[in-house]
């Protein structure tokens, strides 16, 4: 099982999808490879984890779309898409666009894009499972800046005051948004308005499991990723030039290189 | 038309475990006795109209069908990208049921007045509109629509039109025959333009939905006289519809609806159509001008 691999395996897991992203976002000439390596290593903790059920119980939302090339190739590296959206990715007739569609991406609950809308309709569901009386977590990763939308607040609201418990934020700290408005204080603004906040290394798997696979919270959690963007790939790290720019093939193949 | 929210809502919360209604801190006492048999699938979300159509959505991922109430702007205008993506795009039923109307609230001022509702809401694809004029229509089309699976939009009023209309299901209804030309009125305002055309030899065309099935009459309707468009909200809002689903021959098409500008004036609803000629007087001179130029 990938989920009992040891930490030179698990890196060497992560690399080959980390690969899958670059060659992909090559091919299809489209791609926020950046925002989707911040978040490689959390999708792994998640889709890789022995307790973490998303087949049958538990649910997972990807609220910052933009990274939809990290997830489609975890997704794919855990079978649930097959290997078709490596060459299709953001093509006309695709099913694996610049940002996630519900009804084309197996498993997927929310069609997202516009920032700001995943939590909200994390918390709904969170709120759904509680009153059906359903077991099971609510994950919603979104991105830094992201949380400058007001409805992250106003679920946040929501989710205390109802107390949604199995609901668990993953928040990828990875900085970009502190160019607009700094986000520094992230846990004490999210443990003020009464989440049960985490702070962990967004790149260290084991250190997220233990929060992500915690089922004993009695308030809503939050869990602070610090990540950095464009990990692993050094001339992509914490430069926002590469938000969202093509790569061309010897590019490519540099990183490929890099990531072997 | 709200008392008859709460009883036509009470009466899907006893037939079915799928409703839920989600309050933005409006009608709450009126739901009091819902919320305290149905516990915690009524929720007064407070005032975060975004997040409580998103939440919505989320509830309505999980098979609930969910009933979203406000106020007319704070719904549509303020939460329209949540409307359009949360329900529209992900393809999620939900029923939005606002009040306020145009200017029902006229005394609190623009800040409360929702005249873009309709156009804003129609711009949703699949979406479907129900204007209701009186609480008996209202009564019917939400206890036939409210599980459609269809993104259904309710424009609740206070102002009503006297007419029984029976065995209307269909959106638009012939209701009075004439020579002289044809006026399309929609909603509440069905009440002004009868009593300004009693004298008129002129065809009135009711029509009280915005959905798949009143396209569906709409498409039977030949004109080939003067059309008159009298609407509640922006003045041809539905201009285009009449222009690609009827058949149209040499006529004309005109529009008195709601003006696009800001009505800054307080008062009553009955004072802001009078302001803009949509009372029955104007109504009467403006309509009289229309087929005798």
């Amino acid at each position: 099982m990938l989920g009992d691999v040891n930490a030179q395996d698990q890196e060497i897991a992560i690399k080959e999808i980390a690969k899958k992203v670059v060659l992909a976002a090559h091919l299809g000439e489209e791609g926020h490879i950046p925002s989707a390596l911040s978040i490689l290593d959390i999708l792994y903790s998640i889709y890789f984890s022995n307790e973490i059920n998303l087949q049958d119980r538990d649910d997972f939302i990807l609220s910052k779309g933009h990274a939809s090339l990290g997830y489609y190739a975890v997704l794919s590296a855990k079978g649930v898409i097959g290997t078709e959206w490596e060459e299709s990715f953001g093509k006309y007739e695709s099913d694996f666009g610049g940002h996630p569609h519900r009804l084309k991406v197996p498993q997927t609950l929310a069609s997202t894009g516009s920032l700001g809308h995943g939590l909200p309709i994390g918390t709904g569901i969170a709120y759904a499972k509680k009153i059906l009386d359903i077991e099971g977590d609510t994950f919603v990763l979104v991105g830094d800046g992201e949380l400058n939308e007001g409805t992250s607040w106003e679920s946040s609201l929501f989710a205390i005051h109802h107390n949604l418990n199995r609901l668990k934020l993953i928040v990828d700290l990875n900085k970009s948004g502190d160019r607009a408005i700094n986000l520094s204080g992230m846990s004490e603004k999210l443990a003020g308005l009464g989440w049960n906040v985490f702070t962990v290394d967004g790149h260290d798997v084991e250190q997220m499991r233990e929060v992500l696979e915690d089922r004993t919270s009695s308030k809503p959690t939050a869990i602070i990723a610090n990540t950095i963007k464009g990990y692993r790939i050094k001339e992509m790290e914490n430069n926002p030039a590469w938000h969202h720019t093509k790569i061309d093939a010897l590019q490519t193949k540099a990183f490929l290189a890099e990531l072997s | 038309m709200r008392k008859t929210f709460v009883s036509v809502v009470t009466e899907t919360f006893e037939s079915s475990q799928t409703p839920v209604l989600l309050l933005g801190d409006i009608g709450v006492f009126g739901f009091r006795n819902l919320k305290e048999k149905f516990g915690s699938r009524v929720i007064n979300m407070g005032i975060l109209e975004q997040s409580m159509v998103g939440i919505a959505s989320g509830l309505a991922i999980k098979g609930f069908i969910p009933t979203i109430h406000t106020i007319a702007p704070f719904m549509v205008e303020r939460a329209l990208e949540q409307i359009k993506i949360d329900f529209g795009y992900q393809k999620l039923a939900g029923n939005f049921v606002s009040v306020g109307a145009s200017f029902d609230y006229a005394a609190l001022g623009c800040t409360h007045h929702c005249p873009a509702d309709v156009a804003l809401i129609s711009s949703i694809p699949s979406s479907q509109i129900y204007l209701p004029g009186s609480q008996e229509e209202f009564e019917r089309q939400y206890r036939e629509n409210w599980n459609n699976g269809r993104l259904n939009y309710f424009r609740l009023s206070e102002d009503t039109h006297k007419f029984i209309l029976d065995n209307f299901d269909s959106g638009v209804t012939l209701l009075k025959s004439g020579t002289m030309g044809t006026i399309l009125v929609a909603g509440p305002l069905l009440e002004n333009v009868m009593q300004a055309v009693s004298n008129l030899d002129i065809s009135v065309i009711y029509m009280n939905e915005i959905s798949d099935r009143a396209i569906k009459e709409l498409r039977k309707i030949s004109f080939n006289q003067k059309i008159v468009v009298v609407e509640p909200y922006y003045s041809g809002t539905i201009t285009n519809l009449i222009i690609e689903n009827c058949s149209l021959g040499p006529s004309q098409i005109f529009n008195l609806g709601v003006p696009r500008e800001f009505l800054e004036n307080y008062g009553t609803t009955a004072e802001h159509l009078r302001h803009i000629g949509l009372d029955p007087e104007s109504l009467k001179l403006r309509i009289e001008k229309i087929v005798n130029d």
